[in-house]
């Protein structure tokens, strides 16, 4: 039983923290584990796809405001960051445009952050040389901190701005990367905090309304965010403050800020001269 | 916790909105399987959110694709104007305000082949969640997670004992059961979500139970068969 991440790490000290969270769903939903892991890989199957599809193929979407970034970026290469974090912005944005463009994704934990969670661990699992069972793990590892910041908080935009979409994929994406790596319970915590103070405050401000932008370079970045966040928990950083307070502080922010910049696109870019005459020229 | 890792990780759908374009695909499908009967039309309003940003969610789209039977997770939810027009289904959508509802609702009428209506408004409640509010001008009331049973009958002494007891024999347990009625010996409506599928023989066999005037199963889980 656990409704915290500190009773997450608590609870994994006799066992991982996939087989704590993965029994847990076993009691809660009454299926079998074997169940709940075969129901992972299929979700974990429809992420990859959506993170591979628009690399080469751009895809159509409603206004096409981010129609061919993904295909853009892997063109690009190695760049600034070298060519795995490139290539992780990549399918970021591929899912981000799969997702406009009306092909199937799996929400993680939305389908506006969806980029995020099949980019980071793809990527890690790329340069751990990680098997598919290892991928899974820490797939799970993942959702159950989704879960704790679901329960505890909110995952929805509209409730707590893009800090709760986005920051909240990115949490989960770096305590799975941690997991991955063969990081500990408690740095998995460590990582899923680091992951949310970097983004608090974080705003939702989609232009016209549609889920294209920013949402696709919040995808992109926050992929960043995660991969980076789980790297500074592995080499033994602590951001002092327990995830759980974290997590709390997130979602007093996103309630106090202003309906403006919780997904009406009344605030942020989406009120700018030109996020306004797109709004115009799309939808009148 | 009480939070399913599915719900975390999930659902699988078709983009870009869980509420907008997974919840209204759902919403589509179950007033199809509520209606339960072949059409020539049918017909959308869409209140609030729906109305105000639904275009560029697809929420008009995916709404048809459900009335056509497809599932939130087909691909083909893009194409459901072209798909509607093949299966000879005719369609069309308007603005209305429902009073007290949830900001991303809709009222969908079936114009039926033997000249009958269907009328059932529901709301996509969040992350590809939904919730049906009224069939035929009747308050309802579930979400259609579960197996949903939608009796009518009349309003007569022994007629609930007899549909549970149906239930009972045939090992069906209940999760949840709400009976209402119009007035005092009149017609009741009888809902009931089950904790595992309905078999059609059973479905059956109420029908033939005295002073029940119609069964419906909605079971969103249940193979179907789309019109495209």
């Amino acid at each position: 039983m656990y409704n915290t991440v500190k009773q997450l790490v608590a609870a994994a000290t006799s066992k991982p923290l996939y087989t704590v969270i993965v029994e847990d769903e076993a009691a809660l939903s009454q299926r079998p584990e074997t169940e709940i892991w075969d129901e992972f890989a299929r979700r974990w199957q429809v992420m990859k796809a959506s993170a591979q599809r628009a690399l080469a193929q751009p895809q159509p979407m409603i206004g096409g405001l981010i129609s061919g970034q993904a295909a853009r970026q892997e063109s690009y290469g190695a760049g600034l960051m070298g060519a795995d974090i490139n290539h992780m912005m990549a399918m970021a944005f591929s899912s981000s445009e799969v997702n406009a463009g009306m092909g199937r994704i799996c929400a993680a934990p939305t389908a506006g952050a969806c980029g995020i969670l099949p980019a980071v661990l793809l990527t890690a699992a790329e340069r751990l040389q990680a098997s598919e069972e290892q991928v899974l793990q820490a797939l799970v590892v993942a959702t159950g901190i989704g879960a704790v910041i679901t329960r505890n908080a909110t995952v929805s935009g509209a409730e707590g701005g893009c800090q709760a979409e986005c920051g909240t994929a990115a949490a989960m994406a770096a305590a799975g990367a941690v997991q991955m790596a063969g990081g500990s319970a408690k740095a998995c915590a460590e990582a899923c905090a680091i992951a949310l103070i970097n983004c608090m405050g974080l705003i939702c401000d989609p232009v016209a309304g549609l889920v294209q932008l920013p949402c696709s370079f919040r995808n992109a970045s926050q992929s960043v965010n995660a991969l980076a966040s789980a790297d500074m928990a592995l080499a033994g950083q602590s951001c002092l403050i327990p995830a759980d307070e974290v997590i709390e502080s997130m979602y007093k922010v996103g309630r106090r800020l202003p309906v403006e910049f919780r997904e009406t696109a009344l605030g942020g870019i989406a009120a700018t001269a030109t996020g306004k005459e797109i709004a115009r020229q799309l939808f009148g | 916790m009480d939070v399913s890792l599915f719900e975390v990780l999930g659902p699988v759908m078709i983009g870009p909105s869980s509420s907008h374009t997974a919840g209204a695909a759902r919403l589509g499908r179950a007033a199809r399987l509520i209606a339960g009967k072949p059409f020539v039309k049918v017909e959308f309003g869409l209140h609030g959110s729906f109305a105000k940003t639904g275009r560029g969610h697809g929420t008009h789209k995916a709404l048809l694709a459900g009335a056509l039977g497809l599932h939130e997770e087909d691909e083909r939810l893009r194409d459901a104007f072209e798909l509607a027009q093949q299966a000879g289904a005719a369609y069309s959508f308007y603005e209305l305000e429902l009073p007290d509802a949830h900001e991303n609702s809709a009222r969908i009428t079936f114009f039926h082949t033997d000249g009958t209506l269907s009328e059932i408004e529901g709301s996509s409640i969040g992350g590809g969640r939904i919730r049906i509010t009224s069939i035929d001008g009747t308050a309802a009331g579930f979400s259609a997670e579960a197996p949903t049973l939608l009796i009518t009958q009349r309003d007569v002494q022994g007629v609930v004992s007899g549909i549970t007891g149906q239930l009972a024999a045939a090992g069906l347990n209940i999760g949840v059961m709400r009976v209402s009625r119009k007035g005092r010996g009149e017609t009741a409506t009888t809902i009931i979500e089950t904790d595992s599928p309905v078999p059609s023989a059973v479905a059956g066999r109420l029908r033939q139970l005295p002073e029940v005037l119609s069964v419906r199963v909605v079971d969103l889980n249940a193979k179907e068969d789309a019109d495209v």
